[in-house]
């Protein structure tokens, strides 16, 4: 859509500022419900499969488990004062009015129940504190309000104690899971990476006949033979990407894009079949076993090509989990090439091979585009890049203004350590939470609206599969086309000039002559 | 009689306060952390998480920006609350300290910081509907706890003055293991009464927050998962994962 479409579209007046605080309606999604997992998804990630009898009991040693093993989880139940700093944080709540969604209300949830059981005040005066007994109303209660978080730690940042709503969510869902009451969206995905490497079930079979289609594309486009290899073995560096990056719109041409740029940088690399995949859903349920598990995968990959870095594509979470836990989980990586981050993002790649410029660059074929970025919330509060405090906000930035010429960012309490979640992360993107989805869309995309109003912005990069198909099916909503997403490295790809690639400048005048005789 | 029920009364609130503290800490301190997750951007060193965890609790930097009225309430609350707190040392020294005369004036001024923090929190809490619904009667009751001890020591101060040198000589009687005469006036007696309260719940109470605060790995945890493994101990003990690819993954 042209930029001046959209300034005429949205006027003034149409725009509700992001901040608005909704009036309380009690019980507003107390009906949005996600579809629950069946056995076969529950039993291969060893869970019970259906909800068990004695359920309660479980989930109470369970939640006192969990106090144990998890300083974060025992710490953020005790020190909450209820000061009220992150009631109009959330942007599901912004989006749904439900005061369950606030994030102190959605944490006494559960807070609530440990009380009764585990403390003193809790066990003996009730009522004043607000315990109270599980019972199955309770329990249901968890379900879904658990699934209406994205666990995406922006109340964390508003928290004067740093309580994170998303370690409570996450322990929800485990004991929801340890019980039998699964959902359906994670763990089916969970079952399908376990047998076939990635969450979309491709096999190697299917993956590697798309990557020789998206080749010929890439041939087409550029008359140079860009390959995207699939397991080979000895190649320098493994790229662990989201398996939405072989077949999504337009994670697709972010895929391109990395393509180019280590095609560009002259580096041998490779996918690998069996850890075809870079989200890591087990994080998503709380289960550090199961995203130890899927994690190991990685390790396992890395070993077997006999590579000596890894790199990881555009997806938020999974460079969360790629940050921040590989090591943890899966390392030590003491057969990797020590001399680079283990593992290093696409964009420090990226954005190291701009510095060094082995990157031939034409700004110009972004022209078309008037850029923003959103921060993916769990690059944003639950990673890093590069050397610096603060390189994930910087280097995406950096490497989206060295290959457009139009950039322009959102509001600043809406961006970089503020950013909103897209609505769809921590496990919901699914049809069944589509109205969930849609109202959480809305704190980023009046941000959105008001930098078209303000200075023409057209379309939105994204360094976060989920983030990317949220938008897609969302923007629509809100005044924009679907393909206003756009990938960081799709841009890259429009703008970078492999050598020896034949650009239109070259074939336009050609062309010309030829209409002419 | 009074004097000696006052004298046990403190004697509890003190040992449960440490104790009870103590135990809470300890089990904080022994719980581990799985998982890195400190909330980035985050320092990439131990220096940069002092420097961080400094400006939380002594400015309170997340408060600040994310609600300011709160932010207000609570610095005034809080730093009204330490200077009244430093200033009580008068009673339990004998000489008083250099430092603590040197801020007698400021002290008795804080009280009136404290008084509007404490209140503010407290209409706050009552007229603002988010945080309305999210408050349990202990929320209340926590806030005018505060506010009773604030308003009783106030009114001994400016109102209606009590015998404050026998006072003093009871604490350090106290202090010494001696029970000397408390004066029978209302005023300290509720003072006095709803602080051994409060020392009494500080361990079993949402007062956990002070100590809590820098137990949070989400503030406290340094940012270099890349660089340096972290491992809990019981994660180091779950059974290994095969080695290898199984040969079906390969297709």
């Amino acid at each position: 859509m042209a930029p001046n479409d959209m300034s005429a579209k949205i006027t003034s007046n149409s725009i509700d500022d992001a901040f608005k605080i909704p009036q309380l309606e009690c019980g507003a999604m107390a009906d949005t419900n996600t579809f629950a997992a069946a056995p076969e998804h529950n039993e291969p990630l060893g869970f019970p499969g259906e909800l068990i009898d004695n359920w309660q009991e479980v989930a109470i040693a369970k939640m006192g488990e969990l106090a144990e093993k998890n300083r974060a989880f025992q710490v953020y139940l005790d020190a909450c004062v209820k000061c009220g700093a992150c009631t109009d944080k959330c942007h599901y709540f912004l989006g749904t009015s439900d005061p369950k969604n606030m994030p102190v209300a959605r944490q006494d949830l559960l807070r609530s129940v440990y009380r009764r059981y585990y403390t003193f005040a809790g066990k003996y005066f009730p009522w004043l504190v607000g315990a109270r007994d599980l019972t199955r109303e309770v329990l249901d209660e968890w379900y879904t309000y658990y699934h209406q978080c994205s666990q995406c730690r922006r109340c964390s940042v508003a928290c004067p104690y740093g309580i994170d709503t998303a370690e409570i969510s996450m322990a929800a869902r485990e004991i929801l899971d340890t019980v039998g009451m699964g959902q359906k969206y994670c763990n089916e995905i969970i079952t399908k990476l376990k047998k076939t490497g990635n969450n979309l079930g491709l096999n190697p079979k299917a993956l590697r006949a798309t990557l020789e289609d998206l080749e010929e594309d890439l041939e087409d486009e550029t008359g140079i033979a860009v390959k995207l290899p699939l397991d080979v073995k000895g190649a320098d560096i493994l790229l662990i990407t989201p398996s939405a990056d072989f077949f999504a719109e337009p994670h697709i041409d972010g895929l391109l894009g990395y393509a180019k740029v280590f095609h560009a940088a002259g580096v041998s690399w490779t996918i690998s079949s069996y850890a075809s995949e870079a989200a890591n859903f087990g994080m998503f349920i709380g289960s550090y076993e199961n995203m130890r598990e899927v994690s190991w995968r990685i390790r396992q990959a890395a070993k077997d090509l006999g590579v000596k870095r890894i790199v990881f594509g555009e997806c938020g979470h999974a460079w969360r989990v790629g940050y921040s836990f590989l090591n943890t989980l899966a390392g030590p990586f003491d057969f990797l090439d020590q001399n680079y981050p283990i593992p290093q993002h696409i964009m420090e790649f990226t954005s190291d091979a701009i510095d060094d410029g082995i990157l031939k660059i034409d700004k110009s074929r972004n022209d078309e585009f008037v850029m923003t970025y959103h921060d993916s919330c769990n690059v944003a509060r639950g990673s890093a890049m590069g050397r610096k405090e603060g390189g994930q906000f910087d280097l995406p930035r950096k490497v989206l203004q060295a290959v457009c010429n139009h950039f322009h960012d959102m509001e600043q309490d809406t961006i970089r350590e503020n950013t909103f979640c897209c609505g769809g992360g921590g496990g919901l993107l699914t049809d069944d939470l589509m109205d969930l989805r849609i109202k959480g869309a809305k704190p980023r995309m009046t941000a959105l609206q008001q930098v078209t109003k303000d200075h023409g912005v057209t379309h939105m990069a994204a360094i976060c599969a989920i983030c990317k198909t949220q938008f897609s099916k969302v923007m629509p909503k809100y005044g924009y086309e679907m393909d206003d997403i756009m990938s960081v490295h799709q841009l890259v790809a429009n703008a970078v000039i492999l050598d020896g690639q034949e650009t239109e400048e070259d074939d336009a005048p050609q062309a010309a002559a030829t209409e002419e005789k | 009689m009074l004097s000696t029920l006052y004298a046990v009364l403190f004697y509890v609130a003190t040992v449960v306060m440490i104790v009870g503290t103590g135990m809470k800490v300890f089990k904080y301190a022994r719980t581990p952390a799985p998982l890195k997750i400190p909330v980035s951007p985050a320092p990439r060193t131990k220096r940069g998480v002092w420097f961080r965890m400094f400006k939380e609790v002594a400015f309170f930097q997340s408060l600040f920006k994310s609600n300011k009225w709160i932010w207000i309430f609570a610095v005034l609350f809080h730093a009204g609350m330490l200077l009244v707190l430093l200033r009580h040392f008068r009673y339990f020294t004998q000489p008083v300290w250099w430092w603590v005369e040197l801020i007698q004036p400021i002290g008795v001024y804080a009280s009136f910081a404290m008084l509007i923090g404490v209140g503010g929190l407290l209409i706050r809490r009552i007229v603002v509907p988010r945080i309305r619904y999210i408050s349990d009667p202990s929320d209340y009751l926590m806030l005018i706890l505060f506010l009773g001890i604030t308003i009783t020591g106030m009114g001994m101060k400016f109102v209606m003055p009590v015998d404050i040198l026998a006072v003093k000589q009871f604490f350090l009687g106290l202090m010494r293991f001696q029970i000397h005469q408390l004066p029978a006036d209302p005023a300290i007696l509720i003072h006095l009464g709803l602080v051994a309260f409060l020392m009494i719940i500080f361990p079993i109470s949402k007062l956990m927050h002070a100590p809590g605060v820098f137990f949070a790995p989400s503030r406290t945890q340094v940012d270099n998962a890349r660089e340096f493994r972290h491992l809990s101990a019981w994660a180091n003990q779950l059974p290994p994962l095969p080695e290898g690819i199984p040969e079906e993954g390969e297709g």
